[in-house]
């Protein structure tokens, strides 16, 4: 019975324990940020390694989401005569949720995973302990420049992903299936705002999910256990813990931003 | 326990220790790593910490340099409590310290120059070509001058300890920690890396702390063996007198005997009943 009850308590602590944990880190990378103004460069490395690396998932995927889109949308419109609707249909769909949804839970798959592993792996062969006995904060030189190099380049590439999916959008509609041109581009114009639509979702929603993708990725590798199966299974919980986390992020910001609640 | 000159003893060199632990306790769960132990590290000597393993010899090391605190007891590192600095200080400190890990631990994504480099570069604002020339001078003491555009991917581990040594030497520390050196060395690599550390110890002026159970290559440069088991300091001294002591247990550790009060087999029943329980059932 005892035996039972710690268990319980301990099933709850533990949680607890590390969520706090998962805070103090975020507050200690926080703290590590204003060193990146010393050492620009160590941010510019990891921008590419996060960023431009990332690219090609990003432009493949993007495209090819917004051709189906294109795909789908017409053979529902098509009926009610509403082709010309598709450039908004296309656009609002990428704007408000695929393009920063995707673009999340993408880089969480191709750079989140790396990120942990990565960081697991220094710490698995203590190249951690190593920096800390030469007096290197890795914070400051390992952890700060990953984060804020993730939560510049998540906007960024939402912002190449959505326009890449306008333009897979444009490809299939217009040039495949034969929809107006003047009227995709003009309905997509009239019914797309700048800031309910573009800076809630590109912009805000992208930025929350670079927080939460990147805090999540170097926060699991830096909490790894120190062998392969302890980094295999922070890789995992990476993607798994930033999929739910930008989902249920997602539909937060969505009541909030375009006024549900 | 035999009456074996300490390391502390003012009469003898080296009489004031760099680091002192008093009343030093440890553990790990239900587990007593340490139970108010008392150690002393002398100042420019070798001092070697040895036992079987799970005797807490790394745990040792890494409460002396601060990565872990004690749960009781006191550590001071040349007049400085460790476990009660600041970040700051304590990394203030770290910088007069050096660490060779067991694994060389060498930044992956860095050549051995830049390995070498990376505390000068840290640490010092010293032009390109002085960092050059420090670099090339600590990697031509430990041999590998011409092995400098290598990755450590590319390094045997014998190779890869040097370079560890190279870098850990780097801003000239007052003390260098070793966790066991010489594991799973060639001989060859084990000769360089005794020589190398005796030799290093000697010209630089540097305090050593080894952690070893390797019994003949580690008694064969320390100045000072500590042998710990279950927790405490079973016995101290030099190395010739631990070699005589009559302890049963330093005797059976010193001659590396299969059998003693270390006991050759793990605890359980009596053989014939656990054999004829199986029989029974």
């Amino acid at each position: 019975m005892i035996a039972a009850l710690t268990r319980l308590g301990q099933s709850v602590l533990d949680p607890l324990a590390r969520l706090g944990r998962a805070n103090l880190f975020f507050l200690r990378l926080l703290g590590a940020l204003s060193f990146l103004l010393q050492r620009p460069g160590l941010l510019v490395k990891q921008l590419h390694t996060v960023g431009v690396l990332s690219l090609p998932i990003i432009l493949v995927s993007g495209l090819f989401v917004g051709m189906v889109l294109g795909l789908q949308g017409y053979a529902n419109l098509v009926d009610f005569g509403a082709t010309s609707s598709l450039g908004t249909v296309v656009a609002l769909s990428l704007i408000r949720e695929l393009g920063p949804v995707l673009t999340a839970l993408l880089y969480a798959g191709r750079a989140g995973s790396a990120l942990t592993a990565g960081i697991g792996l220094m710490k698995a062969t203590e190249q951690l302990a190593s920096m800390q006995m030469m007096a290197v904060d890795p914070f400051q030189r390992v952890l700060a420049p990953r984060f804020l190099a993730g939560f510049i380049a998540v906007p960024l590439l939402t912002g190449i992903f959505t326009a890449v999916g306008i333009l897979g959008g444009y490809l299939v509609a217009v040039v495949q299936l034969g929809v107006d041109g003047g009227a995709f581009w003009a309905q997509m114009q009239a019914k797309v705002h700048f800031f309910t639509d573009v800076v809630n979702g590109v912009v805000f929603k992208s930025l929350a999910f670079g927080v939460a993708a990147n805090w999540i990725a170097l926060f699991e590798g830096y909490e790894a256990q120190p062998t392969s199966e302890g980094i295999s299974l922070a890789t995992t919980r990476t993607v798994v813990s930033t999929s739910l986390a930008v989902l249920g992020l997602d539909f937060l910001l969505t009541a909030l931003m375009f006024g549900v609640w | 326990m035999s009456v074996i000159a300490s390391p502390f003893d003012p009469a003898s060199p080296g009489g004031d220790p760099l680091v002192t632990a008093r009343g030093l306790s440890f553990h790990r769960g239900d587990r007593i790593i340490f139970q108010d132990v008392d150690l002393d590290i002398p100042r420019g000597r070798i001092t070697a910490i040895m036992g079987p393993s799970g005797a807490g010899k790394t745990t040792l090391l890494r409460l002396i340099s601060g990565q872990i605190r004690p749960d009781a007891g006191r550590i001071e590192v040349d007049g400085a409590c460790i476990h009660e600095l600041g970040r700051r200080e304590l990394y203030h400190l770290r910088k007069r310290m050096g660490m060779l890990f067991q694994s060389g631990a060498l930044f992956t994504d860095l050549s051995v120059f830049d390995n070498v480099a990376f505390p000068l570069r840290e640490h010092t604002r010293l032009p390109d070509h002085l960092i050059r020339t420090l670099v090339l001078m600590k990697l031509e003491s430990v041999g590998l001058r011409g092995a400098r555009e290598l990755m450590p991917a590319e390094l045997s581990g014998g190779m890869a300890r040097r370079v560890a040594l190279a870098r850990a030497i780097a801003l000239d520390p007052m003390m260098i920690l070793y966790d066991e050196p010489f594991a799973g060395q060639d001989p060859i690599s084990m000769g360089v890396l005794i020589k190398l550390i005796r030799t290093l110890n000697d010209a630089l002026g540097l305090t050593s702390i080894i952690v070893s159970h390797d019994v003949k290559e580690t008694a064969a440069i320390a100045d000072y063996l500590y042998l710990m088991s279950d927790g405490r300091v079973m016995e101290h001294g030099a190395p010739e007198a631990l070699g005589r002591s009559t302890s049963p247990w330093v005797a059976q550790f010193m001659r590396a005997l299969p059998d003693g009060p270390v006991s050759f087999h793990y605890p359980a029943p009596p053989y014939p009943a656990d054999l004829l329980a199986s029989a029974a059932a």
